[in-house]
């Protein structure tokens, strides 16, 4: 059995990879659109079978864990789903003549190294190999962001390469100077790079080197995060893209970076004279949500406002891990996987309506709930769930982590709460704006892929509703590994 | 370690510092890109002798990576761009030379009290060296900051990156040096075959960023 476990292992690294080479051969679009949804749909099998199969021993390169599985199979199945939602994007792209065969050759292809490099970042074991898996998936993104040549995608994508950049080489520093702390303790060579004998002895590193590198990997694997002042690539990236990508980004992408910086925050919490993360990480995170919910006012083009959005929710997320404590890192977790459940289904939506209507600004679509019904109330779902209404899931892991400040620090509860109420009005506001009213623009009816979405909204909906009790008690195991 | 080897190290890594210097006040493409090259010559010698001393022959192949690749190849390309691209020779910068210079002080000056304070038990070797890398990294952040031209940021880049690799040659015994500076270098490829490849100049008429933010989405 543990043979099968690591097969598992190994097969959620290794399907991508094959299928980027099948793709990247296969002239065919049709064919190619269809088997990037059936190399998606095996990963996802193969992430699924973690739950089954016993674990193999951590590896030097690779392992699985319960705080990693969560996130493997999470992002397998958005994969899956945008995968899904792609083969109808791309098809109405090629029609409109936005992009030629050669080019989706190229985007299947980068789609599943990008898929690959997510994986390998939730499985690697070594902090180095971690760093390798993070650059690797931004890189795919870069080219896939910029992939419509255009003025606009291509100053996106240069904008989040250089900022992407500078981020990727302060997290490296940071793995340096952990590697630097970790040497006098564990040794020279691997194995002071391997993360769980590195949390084994965390106790005897160095404190203040330890600092200095949770400092920049903070920054780092921040400015991936999408957090304030280091976002300014974010909306660009989202908005120029393909919506696909977008909602890869928002739903996956940020949660790699978040879930990298989660790692060394429990690496940190191992060594008992390290700071406490907590101040960093809840400071960066108010200013986020604050300073997003704001810019949503702003916004005239819709992927860009979602963008916002996504920036705001990775602040609380942020926040909520700083906060600690069994409660708030639960909610932070569950906060992570609603977040990017609901927001890729609102991408999903965001795209089709953008292709119907032939704009993304959001003075030009209105009325989307008379003219394209299914997708219009579907849309307006999204938005209240992500906006924190009840009873969908969002809602509670917000109420949880509201809950949670105002029993441990109420002082922090006040602009956690203004920030959230101001996110909620922006998004409302617009949101309304684009379902109801008068009906602008096409009303031509849409091909619409509306599977994924549906999926998306619905595991939302039944979250908030009821949690079964083995996820609880999953949530809240990992919950306390955060420490 | 004796004295001699340790003064060496010290010497070249110091050096590194030095010429990142002179990449702040470089204001023509060509004579940046030339300082670039002995930049990463510096790094090709400080990592060659890392190798010598640290007696870890692997360190010699990243040695020859920016030897070959970074001091050759990386430079001559974009000289060949600049030409074929028609792109202008002078760099725009966004602050003087003075101020530049000053805040590129300011900095050493915070990553030595920094590094400085917090490695009392490294060895004394590492331990400067990681003061040093730590400079060139934010050395070249600011040369990617002072330059509106997108030639000017991919040096910055490149020396911010050269900082990362004299930083990861200093830690004794680090896995994954020659595979990290591998996959810097096909960044580096690919970001020159980008600007290439995209006709970035043929787009936007020059490779100036200031001329690409013109875009900002909010205000069509």
């Amino acid at each position: 059995m543990i043979a099968a476990g690591f097969q598992a292992e190994t097969a959620v690294l290794v399907i991508p990879i094959i299928a980027a080479v099948v793709l990247a051969l296969l002239p065919s679009y049709r064919l190619t659109a269809q088997l990037n949804v059936a190399a998606s749909l095996l990963t996802f099998v193969a992430a699924l079978s973690l739950f089954v199969v016993e674990r193999p021993v951590p590896g030097e390169y690779l392992f699985v864990d319960d705080l990693n599985i969560v996130f493997i199979v999470l992002n397998a199945f958005v994969g899956l789903t945008a995968s899904i939602f792609s083969a109808s994007y791309v098809g109405h792209e090629l029609e409109t003549g936005r992009l030629t065969a050669a080019n989706l050759r190229f985007y299947h292809a980068m789609y599943q190294i990008m898929m690959f490099g997510m994986n390998l970042a939730f499985v690697s074991n070594n902090i180095g190999l971690m760093w390798v898996a993070v650059e690797l998936a931004t890189l795919s993104t870069v080219v896939m962001v910029g992939i419509y040549r255009t003025h606009e995608a291509l100053e996106a994508a240069w904008k989040y390469f250089i900022l992407g950049s500078v981020g990727i080489a302060l997290a490296l520093f940071g793995t340096i100077l952990v590697y630097m702390a970790a040497r006098p303790v564990v040794g020279e060579g691997n194995d002071a790079m391997v993360w769980t004998i590195l949390v084994e002895k965390a106790a005897d590193f160095d404190a203040a080197l330890l600092n200095v590198a949770f400092v920049f990997l903070l920054l780092g694997y921040g400015t991936k995060v999408g957090l304030a002042p280091l976002h300014a690539w974010l909306p660009d990236a989202h908005a120029e893209g393909p919506t696909p990508i977008s909602a890869v980004l928002s739903g996956l992408l940020l949660n790699v970076a978040l879930y990298v910086v989660l790692r060394f925050k429990i690496l940190l919490a191992a060594s008992p004279e390290a700071i406490a993360p907590g101040p960093l990480m809840i400071t960066m995170g108010l200013v986020s949500l604050i300073f997003a919910a704001f810019m949503l006012y702003r916004r005239r083009d819709i992927k860009r406002m979602f963008a916002y959005s996504s920036i705001e929710h990775m602040g609380i997320i942020v926040f909520a891990f700083g906060m600690g404590g069994p409660l708030a890192n639960f909610a932070g977790l569950l906060h992570m996987v609603m977040h990017s459940l609901t927001k890729s289904a609102i991408f999903y939506c965001v795209g089709h309506i953008a292709q119907i209507k032939g704009t993304q600004k959001i003075a030009d679509i209105k009325g989307l709930t008379e003219t394209h019904p299914g997708l219009g109330w579907a849309f307006l779902v999204g938005v209240v769930a992500i906006a924190g209404l009840p009873p969908l899931g969002v809602f509670m892991s917000e109420f949880l982590i509201v809950s949670s400040t105002f029993a441990t620090q109420p002082l922090l509860a006040i602009p956690l709460v203004f920030g959230l109420m101001v996110a909620f009005g922006a998004l409302i506001l617009r949101g309304t704006g684009i379902a109801f009213g008068e009906p602008t623009g096409s009303t031509a009816p849409s091909n619409a892929s509306y599977l994924p979405i549906y999926a998306h909204l619905i595991l939302v909906l039944g979250a908030g509703l009821y949690l079964p009790p083995p996820l609880v008690g999953w949530f809240q195991h990992v919950a306390r590994l955060l420490g | 370690m004796n004295g001699l080897t340790f003064d060496i190290a010290h010497m070249l890594a110091g050096g590194l510092v030095l010429v990142s210097f002179m990449l702040l006040y470089q204001d023509r493409l060509y004579a940046l890109l030339n300082v670039y090259a002995l930049h990463a010559l510096v790094l090709s010698l400080s990592v060659a002798w890392q190798a010598y001393v640290q007696d870890a022959p692997h360190l010699y192949v990243t040695a020859a990576i920016a030897l070959v690749f970074k001091a050759g190849v990386i430079p001559i390309a974009l000289h060949r761009i600049i030409l074929r691209l028609g792109i202008h020779r002078d760099i725009e910068t966004v602050v003087g030379i003075g101020m530049t210079m000053l805040a590129g002080m300011g900095l050493v000056a915070l990553s030595m009290v920094v590094m400085l304070r917090v490695t009392p038990e490294a060895d004394p070797l590492a331990r400067e060296d990681l003061a040093f890398a730590l400079s060139v990294l934010l050395l070249g952040l600011l040369v990617m900051v002072t330059r509106r031209n997108a030639i000017g940021q991919v040096v910055g880049f490149m020396a911010l990156e050269n900082g990362l690799v004299l930083a990861a040659t200093g830690a004794k015994g680090m896995p994954l040096v020659v595979e990290i500076s591998v996959a810097f270098s096909i960044v580096i490829a690919f970001v020159v075959i980008g600007i290439f490849l995209f006709r970035i100049r043929e787009r936007f008429d020059t490779v100036d960023i200031g001329a690409l933010d013109d875009f900002r989405g909010e205000r069509r």
